[in-house]
């Protein structure tokens, strides 16, 4: 098939960026959506043109690397899958596609579809784990947690973290995220030492790396390649405003 | 040079113990002095850094992703092996030890794989302690599963992503020493040379993936966690990222590379679809509990699977090895794809594949029990190629999945250049020839949890080390090094880009130094390998600048590194003149095929020392003894 891409171009930080056409011919449907712009940039090397700069890894939809907006939506049309999981057979001849970076304040961007996501990095450093050193551990058997529990932790442990929550959001916000590791973690016995410093910590943070806050349009979980429910916002919030008003621990 | 694997005395159960009670130790107020650099945030990584923080080292830690929660340790589906008997079925640290090394087809070191077993379990406590959420029974214990090679269930699992919940745990775990500005993380950051000072490992060279800017950071100690180099075959299961650099460039400085030709080929991998592959994608072995592999007997048989009938399908696992059938081992499971393929029987447009099929377990069982068993890998399957599984056989083929060499390095995970310390897959320690299922989570994680902390206060209380700056002559030198093969590359402004050099390199090596090598084989690709390499220094093409974010830059830098490093695998392949694990030399064969060890003349592992580009290297030994097992040979008939 043969398709016109129109793909965002920002050659760093502070540069302006703007779309850019490019036509590209014979896309097999077995391609991989991010395998087509492989083909791309080889054809752009082959040209002395600057390939297109995207960010990528383990292509099997786990590592949270790869991202971009496909006609408006995160990591494209297919549920649950990443961009790096979508194949040109979703695409017929002769369409058009839109492609751009995550766009929020806290994601800016670095070049062309790359954006920064270290500011997901610094919401879990305020808290985002459970407080053990190597060594401290009783045997992992000692505490029974209900199969129920364990799912549920599971259910929200499985984010990888890409942010596509935040670029489907209308105010980009990081509440989907930051509630799946508030989520994970308060699920457990575990996690609840730290349960309301945890919620507050994060929250804050959330707010200083410029995220905006949640209006309950559901738009992430809608995009969220794992599809993690918008519940754990709800929990969040409990959370939160349980050490709100309990004061911090 | 003499290698000295610095194995404690003593009883192979006490050896870790005494060993432990014997070591030297740093005074808590004193470890803050020292500066530790650890490359690579996977399991290996991510572990170390955490807990030498804890301890209280000053530690820097270095990725190129943009989060230290990305790396391919990530991807790891399956589980991690720990010896803790929760089933009660005979499970114990000797059985774990044993299948290990017999897994490994007795090519691994007895000591370092008995202290993995023993601290198999720790790692299981720890994680659980961090919040992993692990697979609970209903009453609230862990659950176990059986894998490859072993008779006992000792796999703990997270649904399919037992990889990603060990690694965030362990991120978790950096990323507090982090908030605690225990840990200085330096995301975007690729390491490009290693310094040694008097001998000892002092400091990386390192470029920042954004602007640009090449450095050095010196510390007391580098501690390299950077992965494995499947990806010298350009096709692989690794991440797209992953590659030799950072060990190759310690090789280059000093540091002995050991079986470098040692590579695990997993059976089970979506075939390749066309020229513009990026990766190949594993579907897990817990596939061929219920398929059933064949192939049409005739060749060139174009007709759709469903209309070959049985008398015209060749099973040819069940025919081999009819007691182990569809679930012989990966390396015998791998070999026996390929000679299909190569008798011209292969299936799918590139005729590399062979029929996974499911249609007699939907038979028998019924589609929902099927469902229940790998709806997730089918959709996963379908996602990719398009098929349905349950209607149509899948088509697989090997594919790279782990390297077992690495860097040589002691007891104490120490390379032969003092204070360079090397964990994980990145190292060659646990292994031998093969690797078992679910055991790369249990090394990487033991190695950064348990054994690091211990042996590298061990060394820093051991000797004094002199102060290093950044303005030492070693450390400007490697940085001019570095910032001129920049430049250099930049500059060529040649025909190809990096990619088509890392695609035909890997086509050599799979042919060659793939799943069966040769002698002949092995000696076209010495020859092909280097006129590559020139042509690389001569015709590549690398658009942009230096200082920016370059991705073709960053790829260009990788494959000129694995274009010097093909040729060291393909030096270890022809050198070892038997066949062991994943390591299968044509001519070393029994009469049946299978793989034919020669303990007299290769008991060792082969560490081999850098001589120069394009120059063959020194072969050292580290003659290995078993004093506590019996060498035997493997069969699955």
């Amino acid at each position: 098939m043969n398709l016109r891409l129109h793909i965002w171009r920002q050659a760093g930080p502070d540069a302006a960026g703007m779309l850019k056409t490019y036509d590209v011919a014979n896309v097999s449907e077995h391609m991989s959506f991010l395998e087509m712009l492989d083909v791309l940039n080889e054809d752009l090397i082959s040209k002395n043109e600057i390939p297109i700069a995207f960010d990528h890894d383990c292509r099997e939809g786990i590592c949270g690397t790869c991202g971009m907006v496909i006609n408006g939506r995160p990591h494209g049309p297919v549920a649950k899958t990443t961009v790096c999981q979508l194949h040109m057979r979703t695409y017929k001849d002769g369409d058009e596609i839109y492609i751009e970076p995550w766009r929020a304040r806290a994601f800016p961007v670095m070049r062309d579809l790359i954006v920064d996501r270290s500011s997901f990095d610094r919401i879990i450093q305020t808290g985002g784990f459970v407080s053990v050193n190597t060594g401290n551990a009783q045997d992992g058997n000692a505490i029974p947690i209900s199969k129920k529990h364990a799912d549920h932790a599971m259910d929200a442990a499985a984010c990888i973290g890409c942010g596509a929550c935040v670029a489907a959001c209308p105010n980009s916000s990081a509440m989907l995220f930051t509630a799946a590791k508030i989520g994970h973690l308060g699920a457990l016995p575990q996690g609840q030492a730290e349960r309301s410093t945890r919620a507050m910590h994060m929250v804050m943070q959330m707010d200083a790396e410029g995220f905006g806050a949640c209006s309950n349009h559901l738009e992430c979980e809608a995009a969220c390649p794992k599809g993690i429910s918008v519940e754990f916002i709800a929990q969040m919030n409990r959370d939160y405003i349980a050490s709100a008003l309990g004061g911090k621990d | 040079m003499e290698l000295n694997s610095n194995i404690p005395d003593g009883q192979l159960q006490q050896k870790w113990d005494e060993y432990r009670a014997h070591l030297k130790l740093v005074n808590p107020a004193n470890k803050r002095k020292y500066n530790v650099i650890v490359v690579g945030t996977g399991l290996a990584g991510a572990s170390a850094a955490a807990t030498l923080a804890e301890l209280g080292y000053n530690v820097s830690a270095f990725t190129y992703h943009d989060s230290a929660r990305r790396a391919h340790s990530i991807a790891a589906q399956g589980g991690i092996n720990a010896a803790k008997n929760y089933q009660n079925d005979g499970d114990s640290t000797w059985r774990l030890f044993y299948d290990t090394i017999k897994g490994g087809d007795f090519r691994a070191r007895e000591s370092n794989v008995y202290r993995l077993a023993q601290v198999s379990t720790s790692i299981i406590d720890q994680c659980v302690a961090q919040g992993v959420p692990f697979a609970r029974e209903y009453g609230g214990y862990l659950s176990n599963r059986s894998f490859g090679g072993a008779q006992v269930s000792r796999t703990f699992y997270a649904r399919g992503q037992t990889g990603q919940q060990l690694l965030i745990g362990a991120y978790q775990a950096l990323m507090r020493q982090v908030g605690l500005g225990n840990v200085k993380l330096h995301n975007k950051q690729e390491m490009m040379d290693l310094i040694v000072v008097d001998g000892h490992a002092r400091g990386i060279v390192s470029r920042d993936m954004v602007t640009g800017k090449i450095e050095s950071f010196m510390a007391d100690a580098v501690v390299l966690a950077t992965g494995g180099y499947g990806n010298v075959f350009y096709l692989s299961t690794n991440a797209k990222k992953c590659n030799v650099t950072a060990t190759y460039r310690a090789h280059k400085r000093g540091a002995l590379f050991a079986n470098p030709c040692y590579t695990q080929i997993h059976p089970t991998c979506i075939p390749q679809s066309g020229d513009y592959q990026s990766k190949l994608t594993l579907m897990s072995e817990s596939l061929r509990n219920d398929g059933r592999i064949w192939v049409p007997k005739q060749k060139g048989d174009m007709r759709s699977p469903d209309q070959i009938p049985e008398s015209d399908r060749d099973y040819y696992l069940e025919r081999k090895y009819p007691s182990f059938g569809n679930l012989s081992p990966r390396d015998i499971a791998s070999r026996a794809a390929k000679e299909a393929c190569d008798n011209g029987l292969g299936v799918g447009p590139s005729g590399l594949g062979v029929y996974l099929d499911f249609s007699d377990a939907i038979a028998r069982l019924g589609r929902d029990v099927v469902a229940d068993r790998y709806g997730n890998l089918f959709e996963m399957y379908e996602r990719i190629t398009g098929e349905d599984p349950y209607k149509v056989p899948m088509r697989i083929y090997p594919a790279v999945h782990y390297t077992m060499g690495g860097l040589w390095v002691d007891y104490d995970l120490m390379s032969n250049v003092p204070g360079l310390f090397v964990l994980g897959e990145a190292n060659f320690s646990d292994h031998g020839a093969n690797r078992l299922g679910a055991s790369a989570l249990m090394q990487g994680l033991a190695d950064g949890y348990f054994v690091i902390p211990y042996t590298l206060g061990g060394y820093f209380a051991s000797g004094s080390l002199s102060p290093v700056s950044s303005e030492s002559p070693e450390a400007r030198t490697a940085v001019k090094e570095a910032e001129e093969k920049v430049k250099l590359l930049l500059s060529i402004d040649g025909k190809r880009s990096p990619t088509s050099f890392h695609r035909e390199l890997g086509s050599i090596m799979w042919d060659k130094c793939g799943m069966a090598r040769s002698e002949k084989g092995l000696t076209e690709a010495l020859q092909r390998i280097p006129e590559l390499r020139e042509e690389f220094w001569e015709n590549v093409k690398i658009p942009g600048a230096g200082a920016e974010l370059n991705q073709s830059l960053e790829l260009g830098l990788r494959v000129a590194d694995f274009l010097e490093f093909g040729e060291l695998m393909c030096f270890d392949a022809l050198h070892r003149n038997e066949s062991c694990g994943g390591h299968f030399r044509e001519e070393y064969q029994t009469e049946d095929g299978e793989a034919l060890r020669n303990d007299d003349d290769f008991c060792y592992a082969a560490a081999w020392e850098y001589t120069g580009v394009g120059s063959k290297p020194t072969l050292h030994k580290e003659k290995l003894e078993f004093e506590n097992v019996q060498l035997a040979t493997r069969s699955y008939k």
